[in-house]
């Protein structure tokens, strides 16, 4: 009997807490934006410069996720296989922009890219145009979803040995061919459950890019920064409407982890 | 292809894996690498097959030194403990694998695995993934995605270490007849002394690092150049200080030169031997072999106070 | 590593620019003092919450049985794919002045830990989870079994085998809660002395131009960071070691 109530407790607080902090909120939003009908949410998504922010969140995406992946395949496989001076420093340096604030990740990009920055200077030189353009907030996004493909991917790669690599070469083949026949199939749903999470990551992305992009309407302004300027402009729906796209696409994300996490364990 | 190891050593950190090996192993012939766990024989057939690389000391293959050369390009194949299929991969795919990377025509692929699967006798598994297959299964995939390219050297490393008793003696008697009929020159190791003496040509045992003696099965048990050997290849009996092979024991009932006294604790008969176990005065644990007519014609009981003699003995330097 | 270090070098850079004089001035200002006070004291809480809540949640996940329970398992990663910017618009719209509930939190103290406490809702609850997950059940009604109350049970069977979990997961909770800065941007409006936390208080330094201070405050935070990860790495280390003990 004790066992019961003790279990049922723990369970509604668990629940309670849930809908207190992530479900009442996101509730409240969505029936905010469609209070009134789909149409004034649809027309407040379909102005030009919210549908340029949309483009541009993508575009930063499309070049942050690939770059990202190799990326970590690239750490994954350093950190597992092989032994070289400053491993160690890798794990730790790996793992920082998950524990750093965004802020200070744009800040330090905007230092090393600004105008009077270590390679400010030799850019504004040649023409380029670093900060307060594409190029820096790709970095910026670049950055603060580094580690997720590797941290995914090292766990796997721990567990499935370097026995089956050792084998392909003893087959035969050579180390690209192992790669691409024996290591990469072996960790494929650890490579794309990261690949989900770094696109999240992506999308998502505010505060690191909000420092570099000078966020010039229509210009350098992603999803996100258009609904702090939409809120700043007292253009709820506006806000409420963008969120929503961005809501659903984190549920998406979601839905895409739920079906993807039972087959990486599997595999 | 014949392989020689000239002056092999291996260290990590610390320990000592190999200590200045040097062994000859001819063209077609089945050696084993003998030793217990810890003894170095692994790392030294993994030296052979270029997945280690040695500190000191020359790998040649066909009289080829292939010290540094990448496993890949040795011409090997080699058969893990513990499988190492491609879970990825079906049978057929992983017995492919090695003519695939090599780009060998689709229709020679097709013909050489239906070939090997017939060989190893997993016709009708080929599209079956390695979870879905028996360890012994696994390992005849094995042997047979590693025989696929036609290597000239089979190397294994404790093939049948991880399969139950049965499964064992079963493929160690198959890899025998694989041997008379593939003819490649072949290496394995085994911590098994009966399955080193059961299949192999000649045996090299390990311990500590180092080589203790190389020969013939019947050499090894008949005339061991260590202690370590006597002891490790078949039973020994400590008589007094000497070494003894249960088979070399008589049980005499009255003392006599060189004899020690023991006293019957337990007769098994086991067939057509009887064994007897004794303790010595010190309480040591002995254990003779008899023929049954030798056993029967003694009447010796259980209890009975006897002096045992070694028929023959053999000492070693301690 | 040379992207991730170069913009960190560039940062400690020009923290240090114009000496440590100067740098002490830039992170001891008041308003700075304020902002990294209540950074600390709210992410400490907002720490301490998450450790009893979170691992509640996880054992509930883990132990307890009810229908949807896979729903709301994956719910738990919400706020790892929800935009920070979207999270604090979601927290006003609920508490804020147009609250349909009348609770109205936006721009106090209790806004930020609100905030803190969305996004970083799933590191306790996902570094627990699969420790309990290993942990037997068999153990916890072997102990029962014994004469062990639920709470003895839990404090001296459970808890020492989640601790490490928990350890990392609150270690991993704080190092965000500490920076955080998308939801809160929205919903504590930001007053000095008040309701601005470190990095937004860093964020306002480089709009107005001010990025020597900027960078001073910012090398604090990332002090922080690296403490943080490296006591992950010792309480993992630790943890291990204990395993094979």
């Amino acid at each position: 009997m004790r066992n019961l109530f003790t279990r049922l407790g723990l369970r509604v607080v668990a629940l309670l807490y849930l809908a207190v902090i992530l479900l009442g909120p996101l509730a409240i939003v969505f029936w905010r934006t469609f209070e009134d009908g789909v149409a004034p949410a649809w027309d407040a998504l379909t102005t030009p410069e919210t549908i340029n922010a949309f483009k541009l969140t993508l575009i930063i995406t499309a070049i942050a996720v690939p770059v990202n992946t190799v990326f970590g395949i690239v750490c994954a496989i350093a950190i597992v296989r092989r032994k070289f001076p400053g491993k160690a420093l890798l794990n730790v340096f790996i793992d920082l922009p998950l524990a750093l604030s965004p802020v200070v990740v744009g800040l330090a990009l905007f230092l090393l890219y600004g105008r009077e920055g270590w390679f400010g200077t030799w850019l504004s030189d040649h023409g380029i145009d670093v900060l307060f353009a594409l190029p820096s907030m790709v970095i910026a996004t670049i950055f603060v979803s580094l580690p997720f493909v590797a941290r995914e991917v090292v766990p796997t790669l721990r567990e499935i040995g370097d026995e089956q690599e050792q084998a392909a070469r003893t087959l035969g083949a050579t180390g690209w061919q192992t790669f691409w026949r024996i290591t990469l199939p072996s960790i494929r749903w650890a490579v794309i459950y990261g690949v989900i999470l770094t696109t999240a990551r992506c999308l998502g992305e505010y505060g690191a890019v909000a420092v570099v992009s000078g966020r010039l309407q229509g210009e350098t302004e992603t999803a996100t920064l258009r609904v702090q300027e939409r809120y700043d402009a007292f253009d709820l729906a506006g806000a409420y409407a963008i969120s929503i796209v961005l809501a659903l696409t984190a549920i998406l994300v979601l839905v895409a982890m739920t079906v993807i996490r039972p087959r990486g364990e599997a595999a | 292809m014949s392989i020689l190891v000239r002056n092999v050593s291996k260290r990590f950190g610390d320990f000592i894996a190999v200590d200045h090996v040097s062994l000859e192993v001819e063209s077609g012939s089945l050696t084993a690498l003998l030793g217990p766990s810890g003894s170095g024989k692994s790392t030294l057939l993994r030296i052979i097959a270029g997945l280690e690389t040695a500190d000191e000391g020359q790998i040649l293959l066909s009289g080829r030194d292939a010290t540094r050369l990448a496993p890949q390009r040795r011409n090997i194949g080699f058969v893990f403990q513990h499988y190492a299929a491609f879970k990825h991969m079906t049978v057929r795919e992983n017995v492919a694998f090695g003519l695939k990377v090599r780009k060998r025509p689709k229709e020679e692929i097709r013909d050489r695995v239906d070939e090997l699967l017939h060989l190893v006798q997993l016709e009708g598994f080929a599209h079956r993934y390695p979870a879905q297959l028996s360890g012994g299964q696994r390992q005849r995939m094995g042997l047979a995605r590693a025989l696929a390219p036609e290597p000239q050297v089979l190397l294994l490393d404790e093939p049948f270490g991880a399969l139950d008793a049965r499964v064992r003696a079963e493929l160690r008697e198959w890899l025998r007849q694989l041997h008379d009929v593939v003819h490649v020159t072949t290496v394995f190791v085994t911590h098994d002394q009966a399955e080193a003496m059961e299949i192999s040509d000649q045996i090299a045992v390990v311990n500590h690092g180092r080589l203790e003696q190389v020969g013939a099965p019947r050499d090894l048990y008949d005339r061991p150049a260590s202690e370590f050997v006597m002891t490790f290849v078949g039973d020994a009996n400590d008589v007094g200080g000497r070494l003894v092979r249960p088979h070399d024991l008589e049980l005499l009932n009255e003392p006599a030169d060189g004899s020690v006294e023991a006293m019957i604790v337990r007769v098994t008969i086991l067939g057509r031997d009887a064994k007897v176990e004794l303790h010595d005065a010190g309480g040591a644990e002995l254990v003779a072999l008899l023929t049954r007519d030798d056993f029967d014609d003694s009447g010796l009981w259980r209890g009975q106070t006897v002096w045992i003699r070694p028929k023959h003995e053999r000492a070693f330097a301690a | 590593m040379v992207f991730v270090g170069l913009p960190m070098a560039a940062l400690l850079w020009e923290a240090s620019s114009e000496g440590t004089q100067s740098f002490w001035d830039s992170v001891s200002s008041p308003e700075a003092v304020a902002a990294l006070k209540l950074t600390l004291i709210t992410s400490l809480a907002v720490s301490g919450l998450n450790a009893v809540l979170g691992t509640m949640t996880a054992w509930v996940l883990v132990r307890d049985h009810f229908r949807g329970k896979s729903v709301v398992n994956a719910i738990i990663d919400l706020p790892f794919a929800l935009p920070t910017i979207v999270a604090g618009l979601t927290l006003l719209a609920l508490y804020g002045p147009t609250s349909p509930v009348g609770i109205n939190v936006a721009f106090t103290q209790a806004a930020i830990v609100l905030a803190m406490m969305f996004v970083t809702l799933p590191f306790v609850v996902r570094t627990v989870q699969p420790v309990l997950q290993e942990l037997d059940p068999e153990v916890e009604q072997a102990a029962h079994s014994l004469g062990a109350s639920y709470v003895t049970t839990f404090r001296r069977v459970v808890f020492p085998n989640i601790l490490p979990g928990i350890l990392s997961g609150v270690a991993l909770a704080f190092a965000k809660a500490v920076g955080e800065f998308g939801s809160l941007v929205i919903i504590t409006g930001n007053i000095p002395f008040q309701t601005e936390v470190s990095s937004v208080y860093i964020y306002g330094r480089i709009e107005s131009g001010d990025s020597a201070a900027a960078a001073a405050v910012a090398v604090v935070l990332l002090g922080i960071s690296f403490l943080t990860l490296l006591s992950i790495g010792a309480v993992r280390h630790f943890a291990t070691r204990h395993d094979r003990a």
